[in-house]
C-alpha cells in the first residue's frame, strides 16, 4: 500500500495565544515561535505508518508513505519533513510555496497535481491545519481527484484482499461506520491514536499499540539516522502546472477580545453557589 | 444582492437545530444585501422536515430524498445541482456541514468561509469573520470567487425562530455522483440523550481527566449535570481514555460551546480546550491546582478536590 500524507509547519499550536497582528492589521506575526508540525498531520502519520507497517516486527515497513509539504523552501519547512522521515516515511515532496498565496482551494489543487504523479492507494491527512482552522482541503481534494473522502475517521481496518476499508468516523451525534473503496482520501480524529484505532491484515489483529497521549510516535534513533540519507523531492506548483487562483482574500485580522473581569478566587461551595446564584445569576 | 440557499442538517427525519444557525446567517446575508433565501431540504425524511422548515421565511424550501444513511459522495452533487441558482451556499459548520459543504464547494468552483463567526454586508458586498489559531486570532475574510460557500460556528448564531407564513415547496431531482458508488454507508450508533443538546445548551458542565474513570463521570459529574439541566461535556484527554464518548469532546478538535454558564471541573485548560469554551458568558473552574491554565478565563475558581466539593456543589444546587 502507498499512502500519501500531507504535513504543514504551523507555529506551535501549544502557545498560539502568544500570537501577534501586525499593526495594519493584514498580517499574523508568530514571531518567537516555534515551527511545528501540525498536530493533526502527526496523528495522520501515525495512521498511515500503523497501515503500512509490521508492529509485531519492529515495525518492519510493508509498504510506502510519501509526504508532501507545501510552504516556504526553508530549513523549517526542511526540519518538519526529516521529523517525519524519522518516524518511518520512506520520503518527502517539498512543494515551495509562499503561506500568503495559499487557501485550501490552492492546497487541493496542488495535491492533487502531486496524487497524479504518484498514484498512492490511500490520502491521509490532518482534518485541519491548527493556524487556519479550515477543515476544507481534504474533501475538495477528493472532489477534485473523484475519489470518496472519509473525515474524523477514529478507527481503520483493511479488508482481506486490500481493496476496501472499513472506517469507523466521528459524528457530531454519534459514530458512524463505512466501508470504501479505495482510492480514498481520509481524514483523521483525535482516537486515531489509540492502541487498537488501526487493523492492517500484517500487524496481528491483538497486537497493541502503546498509548500515545498527544500525538504520533516519536523517532527513534536511528530513524533520525536513516531518515538524513531520505530523498526529498523540490517542486513548484508551476513545475504541476497548477492554477495558483486563490478564492479568498483576508482583509484583516485581529486578536480576540480579552475576557472582562478578573478571576474571582471563591471559598468554598457556598460562596460559589450565592455568587453564581446571586451575582452572576446563572443558576 | 445576495440570493442564499440553506443546507439543512436532517436528523432521524426532523432538522436538527443546527439547520436553524444557518438560516439565521442567512437572513444576515439575504437581508445585508437585498436578496432572498431558500432553504434546501435533504435526506431522508426531506419532505417532513421540509414542512418544519416552511415557517421560517423563506422564499421556498427545496426538497430532495435520499434514503438510507448519509455520505458526502451521495448529497454533494444534488446540493450543487440546487446551489447553481445561489450566490451563498450556507451550512452549520457541524460535523456534517464540514463534511458536505466542501465537496459541494469544489463542484461548484467556490471558495469556502468555514466556522464563521460574524456576517459582514458593508455596502452589499460580503465578509466574513472567523476564528483562526484555536480562536487566538479572528480574521476577517472575502470570497473572491463567482458563488461563496460558508459554513457557520453554532454558538455564535442564535437558532432563528419561526417566523410565520408557511413557503412554499418545490421537489428537486437527486443527481447521481460515481463517488457515491466507492463508500458504503454500513450503519450509525446515534447517542440517544434526554440532555440538552451541548452544541446549544445553556449551562454545560465538563469534566477532565482528573475524574479518572468513566464511574466517576456517572457518579460525580451527571448528578450535578442534572441538577443543572445541563449538558454534559468533556475534555480532550477525559473523552480519549475512554470515560465519556468522543461526541462529548469540547475544543479545538470537538466542540465549541458557548453557553450561559460553563463549568470545567478537573479540567487544566490546555489552550486546545480553551478554544472551545472560553466564549461561554460565565466559567466556573473547579480544580486542586490554582495555577491551572484555566484561570486564564474563568470568572470563578473554586481551589478544591473536585471529589469532595461537587456532590456538596449538587447539593447545594438541588437546593435552590
Amino acid at each position: 500500500m502507498k499512502i500519501l500524507v500531507s504535513i504543514k509547519r504551523v507555529a506551535d499550536p501549544d502557545n498560539a495565544s502568544k500570537l501577534k497582528v501586525s499593526s495594519d492589521g493584514t498580517t499574523v506575526t508568530s514571531e518567537g515561535l516555534e515551527w511545528k508540525m501540525n498536530p493533526f498531520d502527526d496523528w495522520s502519520l501515525e495512521a498511515a505508518l500503523r497501515l503500512t507497517e509490521n508492529a509485531a516486527e519492529k515495525n518492519a515497513r510493508v509498504g510506502e508513505v510519501v509526504l508532501v509539504s507545501i510552504g516556504p523552501n526553508d530549513e523549517h519547512t526542511q526540519r518538519i519533513i526529516r521529523e517525519g522521515l524519522a518516524k518511518g516515511a520512506e520520503r518527502g515532496i517539498l512543494v515551495e510555496a509562499d503561506e500568503g498565496n495559499l487557501d485550501a482551494g490552492v492546497v487541493s489543487s496542488i495535491l492533487k497535481a502531486i496524487v497524479d504523479k504518484e498514484s498512492p492507494d490511500l490520502v491521509v491527512m490532518g482534518k485541519q491545519a491548527a493556524d487556519g482552522d479550515s477543515n476544507v482541503a481534504g474533501t475538495e481534494l477528493a472532489e477534485k481527484l473523484g475519489w470518496p473522502v472519509i473525515n474524523y475517521a477514529m478507527k481503520i481496518q483493511t479488508s482481506d484482499d486490500g481493496k476496501t476499508l472499513e472506517v469507523k468516523r466521528e459524528l457530531d451525534t454519534g459514530v458512524a461506520t463505512v466501508k470504501v473503496t479505495g482510492p480514498a482520501v481520509i481524514t483523521t480524529s483525535d482516537r486515531i491514536l489509540h492502541p487498537e484505532s488501526v487493523k492492517n491484515g500484517v500487524t496481528p489483529d491483538d497486537h497493541q499499540y502503546a498509548k500515545l497521549e498527544v500525538g504520533g510516535r516519536y523517532a527513534s534513533l536511528k530513524g533520525i539516522m536513516q531518515a538524513k540519507k531520505k530523498p526529498i523531492d523540490q517542486v513548484s506548483p508551476g513545475d504541476l502546472g497548477v492554477d495558483t487562483s486563490k478564492s479568498l482574500n483576508y482583509k484583516k485580522f485581529e486578536l480576540p477580545p480579552a475576557r472582562s473581569g478578573q478571576t474571582t478566587f471563591v471559598e468554598d461551595v457556598a460562596d460559589l453557589v450565592d455568587k453564581l446564584h446571586n451575582t452572576a445569576k446563572v443558576i | 444582492m445576495a440570493n442564499v440557499l440553506v443546507v439543512a442538517e436532517l436528523l432521524e427525519g426532523k432538522a436538527r437545530k443546527t439547520t436553524l444557525c444557518a438560516v439565521t446567517a442567512a437572513r444576515q446575508i439575504a437581508e445585508g444585501t437585498g436578496g432572498s433565501f431558500d432553504i434546501l431540504s435533504i435526506g431522508e425524511g426531506a419532505g417532513a422536515a421540509a414542512e418544519e422548515l416552511a415557517g421560517y421565511g423563506a422564499g421556498k424550501v427545496l426538497k430532495a430524498e435520499i434514503a438510507g444513511g448519509y455520505t458526502c459522495e451521495k448529497y454533494a452533487a444534488t446540493v450543487a445541482e440546487a446551489g447553481k441558482g445561489y450566490d451563498v451556499l450556507v451550512a452549520c459548520a457541524s460535523a456534517y456541514g464540514k463534511d458536505l459543504l466542501p465537496r459541494v464547494a469544489a463542484k461548484l468552483g467556490a471558495g469556502v468561509a468555514s466556522d464563521i463567526s460574524e456576517v459582514h454586508t458593508d455596502g452589499g458586498k460580503v465578509s466574513y469573520t472567523r476564528p483562526m489559531y484555536a480562536g487566538n486570532v479572528f480574521g476577517t475574510v472575502e470570497i473572491l470567487t463567482d458563488k461563496q460557500v460558508v459554513t457557520v460556528r453554532q454558538s455564535e448564531f442564535e437558532p432563528a425562530t419561526a417566523s410565520g407564513g408557511a413557503s412554499p415547496s418545490e421537489d428537486i431531482a437527486v443527481q447521481a455522483d460515481p463517488a457515491a458508488d466507492k463508500v458504503e454507508f454500513l450503519g450509525v450508533e446515534v447517542v440517544k440523550s434526554e440532555r440538552p443538546d451541548l452544541g446549544d445548551a445553556d449551562i454545560v458542565v465538563s469534566g477532565g481527566r482528573a475524574l479518572k474513570s468513566a464511574e466517576n463521570f456517572t457518579n460525580v459529574i451527571e448528578p450535578l449535570v442534572d441538577a443543572l439541566g445541563a449538558a454534559m461535556g468533556a475534555s480532550r484527554a477525559a473523552c480519549d481514555a475512554g470515560y465519556v464518548a468522543p461526541e462529548l469532546q469540547v475544543g479545538q478538535t470537538g466542540k465549541v460551546v458557548a453557553p450561559k454558564l460553563y463549568v470545567a471541573i478537573g479540567i487544566s485548560g490546555a489552550i486546545q480546550h480553551l478554544a472551545g469554551m472560553k466564549g461561554s458568558k460565565t466559567i466556573v473552574a473547579i480544580n486542586k491546582d490554582k495555577e491551572a491554565p484555566i484561570a486564564q478565563v474563568a470568572d470563578y475558581f473554586l481551589v478544591a478536590d473536585l471529589f469532595d466539593t461537587v456532590p456538596a456543589l449538587t447539593e447545594a444546587v438541588k437546593k435552590l
